[in-house]
């Protein structure tokens, strides 16, 4: 019976072929998008996780010295007096054009590296005293390896897959050299067995802070908001994906209500029928979902260089370019796009169990009725309070984000009210009878087409959302660069006797010399990067305040006050008025907030003096240069003759700028892209609803053909339907698009990134997505509207006829 | 004359011909009912008659115009102007009310006529139905605002397909005589398709169709 059962429910899709290909698409567009981002997210989860398995990041204690560097002599200290702690040299080392992290490491103390360890397990490993006799060997990951071996003057290198991207790892000693840092050490790592009854830090190296596992820059942590947003795009296009899904299923449910009463008649228990047709669901959100992955997976490889890129710029996060294909997420795809599937089909489902044994076929039912649409909206009312009563009671990222899903559903459900609505109130007024009939028309084919419009309303209220919020960041971003980026040169000597002998140089030669000197310092919110500033107008008219006392400067530059970025002041709840311990023996009030755009970490700025007095040793390398702009390339040619420095010593302050730029681009690329897709994923949803109400439209139209209008007329009023209809939509986006910017700049980025953005509007770029959108919809028209201008009148008259 | 079909051939694709050099003519104000086994080509005569289709050869003259010469614009006027059609199914448009639905074409073919579309209404035993739409009538009345829809355009001819062929008995009968008295009322001619002799009876002169001829 189970097989005659199948066959006969089989035939429809072997008669319905655009419908199966519908459902397959729309399976495999709400599984692609969707997994894309997961591919995106766990690959850039699995390199912070080699990362900090590699460096042991996050995992050991770490001794720091304020300076930034800690002597020999401590470090000799602390391992005679019981301390099993491990050196670590770090800085930046350029390999032709490319910036890489050169971490040296004391290979005889420090725990055994999964880089190390693996390399030994290999058929022919390496001789152990290659590695910590001259000239050592550099390990890399193997897409830097050839790079490496380029350069006559380094140690050989070996490929090493167990390394985060962009890390050299080598002996402590190898580093040295290549850093031309001899006898330096940047930090300790405080191995795990310490012995019993070693003497304290305060007595061995009280000038060393220890920095607990939890209070490391945690990558994770800094990055978990970006990849929050990334997931919830995906959500949203998974959602719009599987509209598509639950309109396609419902028709075809309501086609066979024929043949399952057939088979009820005939003695098929519904329990029998309802396993095949999960069945038959499984089935195919497996063959969509595997599409889907398909999708996901290539277009996660065209995203993720973009997104590493933007996570090493914006966090510093070593993310590989490069995709891996995961079975968790071949697995959690295919569980999604069955789970999606379902719950999209559920409602069909129970429907149709639910139908009596002797009810006809009849497609009313699957359409639906306006009572239902007065329920639905008042569950999309429900919805969108409910979102605003979390976001008023709770707390955090999941509370902003509660909010914007409660009213983005809420919308939604509320869209094919508001629209009928509208309608109606177009048709009461309208008097030439066409118009009357097509306004009313649609009033009746929203039931079928509001689940493509409710797609086609999120994904362009997500579009303005973000858009507003990208363009306004854009803004506020260039004028914050202005504002920051004052000095036309910035120049970093070799160490701090250089730096003092280029400052005393300059002086006399240039507007003005901005030592540019910082301190990492710890904070129960994290770490924060003091700064020291001279008194000069750069700061006192540009500095980008949000919030300050009355006399801000002459409260940092004479009395002792501090500025604070807004990450810190929104982390730690400081604002101007309030005081912040910076150690033991300096507590300072706090005179301004600062906004400070793109980066993760709290900062603070003092004066120079007060900035000596904290962090005496701390290096004076770094400077801004004030100069009129026409004597930037001269000025730069002298120092770098004058005192042999690097080309990337001497930065012009138009090059750091579009450096910036080009981060911060990078940063929306992603989510420029997933808005795009989700549009189209909209523009393709109204079309499927379009062909699958095709069936039902020769009934409406024949009427009117007969009583004297051309099909060519017709076909034409199809296609100002769809327009008429996604215009409206795209109206009603407006608002609720607006609605979601305001949500993003002032909730979530607040909660994802520590700062509040002013929000900008920018209406060309509405007119613009208003124009797209009726492009998109006159395409998603233009097949049916095309069929019917084409339709033989023998098929519109069978609709008159009486065998029909 | 107002109707004039002569020798007309008609063949659907890869099928047998339907009609086979079939000729008739209708004055104005005649009712003339075709009669026939199903499949004889009666809707196909009237959908011809219509303009609503093409036929292979021979000629249609309505009024003193030849259907072969319309191209699909003037075909589509011609209908809108002065032919009306009544089927079996009502084919109401299901989005407008009752009122909407009564004075539609009307309004298509810019022939509003307020007294007429009330006398109609009245006529018709719709006047408490006006702003129901066409799900919430029975069959009686739905067919019933459809022959108001077609009258209401005071049309030169008026096609009726199986009209009452959904009805009971009782109720074909009353929307039987309600079309034949309206149609003498508009002066228009009638042409209308039907399985039953009694119905036939009623009409001016009767045409059998037999495979496609004139029998």
């Amino acid at each position: 019976m189970t097989r005659t059962v199948i066959q006969a429910l089989w035939s429809h899709w072997r008669w319905h072929r655009i419908q199966l290909a519908t459902l397959l698409i729309g399976i495999a567009l709400a599984t692609g998008l969707w997994s894309a981002v997961q591919a995106i997210n766990a690959e850039a989860r699995a390199s912070y996780a080699r990362a900090n398995q590699q460096l042991a990041l996050g995992q050991m204690a770490m001794l720091r010295h304020p300076s930034g560097h800690i002597s020999l002599d401590t470090y000799v200290n602390l391992r005679r007096a019981g301390w099993q702690v491990a050196a670590v040299l770090e800085g930046r080392y350029r390999v032709g054009d490319r910036s890489v992290l050169l971490t040296g490491v004391d290979l005889v103390s420090y725990p055994p590296l999964p880089a190390v360890t693996r390399l030994e397990q290999e058929e022919a490993p390496p001789d152990p005293a290659t590695m910590l006799t001259a000239p050592g060997r550099l390990l890399a990951p193997p897409d830097l390896v050839p790079m490496l071996q380029d350069q006559p003057d380094l140690p050989p290198a070996i490929a090493s897959t167990a390394l985060p991207p962009n890390v050299v790892l080598t002996d402590i000693g190898v580093a040295e050299t290549l850093l031309n840092k001899p006898g330096e050490i940047s930090r300790l790592a405080i191995l795990p067995d310490q012995p019993r009854g070693i003497a304290p830090l305060s007595q061995v190296a009280p000038e060393l802070n220890r920095q607990p596992p939890s209070n490391s820059v945690d990558t994770t942590r800094l990055t978990d908001s970006f990849h929050l947003n990334l997931s919830a795009f995906g959500l949203l296009s998974f959602a719009v994906g599987l509209f598509i899904v639950h309109g396609t299923v419902g028709l075809a449910f309501a086609q066979r209500r024929g043949m399952v009463s057939s088979l009820r008649a005939m003695g098929v228990p519904m329990g029998t029928l309802s396993r095949i047709i999960l069945a038959e669901l499984v089935g195919l959100a497996l063959i969509g979902g595997s599409m889907g992955l398909l999708l996901g997976f290539f277009l996660a490889g065209a995203l993720l260089p973009d997104v590493a890129a933007t996570l090493r710029g914006l966090y510093g996060a070593p993310v590989d370019g490069q995709l891996q294909l995961r079975s968790g997420w071949v697995l959690t795809g295919l569980g999604m796009s069955i789970a999606g599937t379902l719950a999209a089909s559920g409602y069909a489902l129970w429907r149709l169990g639910r139908m009596p044994v002797l009810s006809g076929p009849g497609l009313q039912a699957w359409r639906g009725r306006s009572t239902r649409a007065v329920v639905t909206g008042l569950a999309g009312v429900g919805l969108a309070l409910g979102g605003v009563v979390i976001f008023l009671l709770f707390d955090g990222l999941v509370a902003g984000f509660a909010l914007m899903a409660g009213i983005l559903t809420g919308s939604a459900l509320l869209l094919p009210l508001v629209l009928s609505s509208i309608l109606h109130l177009c048709a009461g007024r309208a008097r030439d009878p066409v118009r009357q009939w097509v306004l009313a028309d649609m009033q009746a084919q929203l039931p079928g087409l509001s689940l493509a419009l409710m797609a086609l309303l999120l994904a362009l209220a997500a579009n303005i959302g973000v858009g507003t919020m990208v363009s306004s960041f854009r803004l506020t971003f260039v004028g914050w660069l202005d504002q920051r980026l004052m000095a036309e040169l910035y120049i970093t000597a070799k160490d701090s006797d250089q730096g003092l002998e280029i400052e005393t140089w300059l002086t006399p030669r240039v507007d003005a010399v901005l030592p540019i000197r910082n301190v990492e310092l710890d904070h129960p919110t994290g770490p924060l990067f003091l700064y020291g500033v001279v008194d000069h107008a750069t700061y006192r008219d540009n500095w980008p305040l949000v919030a300050a006392v009355p006399d801000v400067w002459t409260k940092v530059l004479a009395d002792g006050a501090i500025l604070i970025n807004e990450q810190l002041a929104r982390r730690a709840d400081l604002w101007p008025g309030d005081s912040i311990a910076l150690n033991a023996d300096h507590t300072l009030a706090i005179a301004g907030v600062y906004s400070d755009y793109g980066n993760p970490t709290g900062q603070g700025i003092v004066s120079m003096d007060l900035f000596g007095r904290i962090a005496p040793n701390a290096e004076n390398r770094r400077f801004g240069i004030r100069i009129a702009p026409e004597r930037v390339d001269e000025l730069a040619a002298d120092l770098q003759n004058r005192f042999d420095l690097d080309p990337g010593a001497i930065i012009r302050q138009a090059a750091v700028k579009a450096q910036s730029m080009a981060i911060f681009e990078k940063t929306f690329v992603v989510t420029s892209a997933l808005n795009i897709l989700t549009l189209g994923v909209a523009g393709f949803a109204i079309l499927t609803s379009l062909l699958t109400l095709w069936t039902q439209r020769l009934p409406q139209v024949a009427p009117v053909w007969a009583m004297g209008l051309t099909l060519s007329h017709l076909s034409k009023l199809e296609l100002a339907r769809s327009m008429v209809l996604a215009f409206l939509t795209a109206c009603l986006a407006l608002p609720l698009g607006l609605a979601l910017a305001w949500i993003l700049l002032a909730v979530i980025n607040v909660e994802a990134f520590g700062w509040r953005l002013p929000m900008h509007l920018f209406p060309s770029s509405w007119v613009q997505l208003m124009l797209w959108t009726l492009v998109a919809a006159a395409l998603a028209a233009a097949l049916p509207a095309w069929r019917l201008r084409r339709v033989p009148p023998a098929d519109l008259l069978r609709v008159f006829a009486n065998e029909r | 004359m107002l109707l004039e079909i002569q020798n007309i051939h008609k063949t659907y694709p890869r099928g047998r011909p339907v009609l086979n050099d079939v000729s008739l003519s209708l004055e104005r104000g005649q009712t003339l009912a075709i009669t026939g086994e199903s499949g004889s080509g009666k809707s196909t005569l009237l959908n011809l008659a219509g303009a609503l289709d093409s036929f292979d050869s021979g000629e249609i003259v309505l009024d003193g115009t030849a259907l072969s010469r319309l191209d699909d614009r003037g075909r589509a006027l011609l209908r809108r102007e002065d032919v009306s059609l009544v089927f079996q199914q009502f084919n109401l448009i299901p989005s407008l009310t009752v009122a909407q639905n009564l004075s539609f074409h009307a309004r298509l073919a810019n022939r509003v006529d307020p007294e007429w579309l009330a006398h109609l209404t009245a006529t018709l035993g719709l006047a408490d139905l006006t702003q129901r739409y066409p799900e919430h009538l029975s069959g009686g009345q739905q067919q019933r605002v459809a022959i108001g829809r077609a009258l209401a355009v005071r049309p030169k001819l008026l096609l009726a397909d199986e009209p009452t062929g959904n009805l009971d008995e009782t109720a074909s009968a009353a929307v039987l005589d309600l079309m034949l008295s309206l149609v003498a009322d508009t002066g228009a001619a009638l042409l209308l398709v039907t399985h039953s002799p009694v119905i036939a009876a009623q009409l001016d002169r009767t045409a059998h169709l037999a495979n496609g001829r004139i029998a």
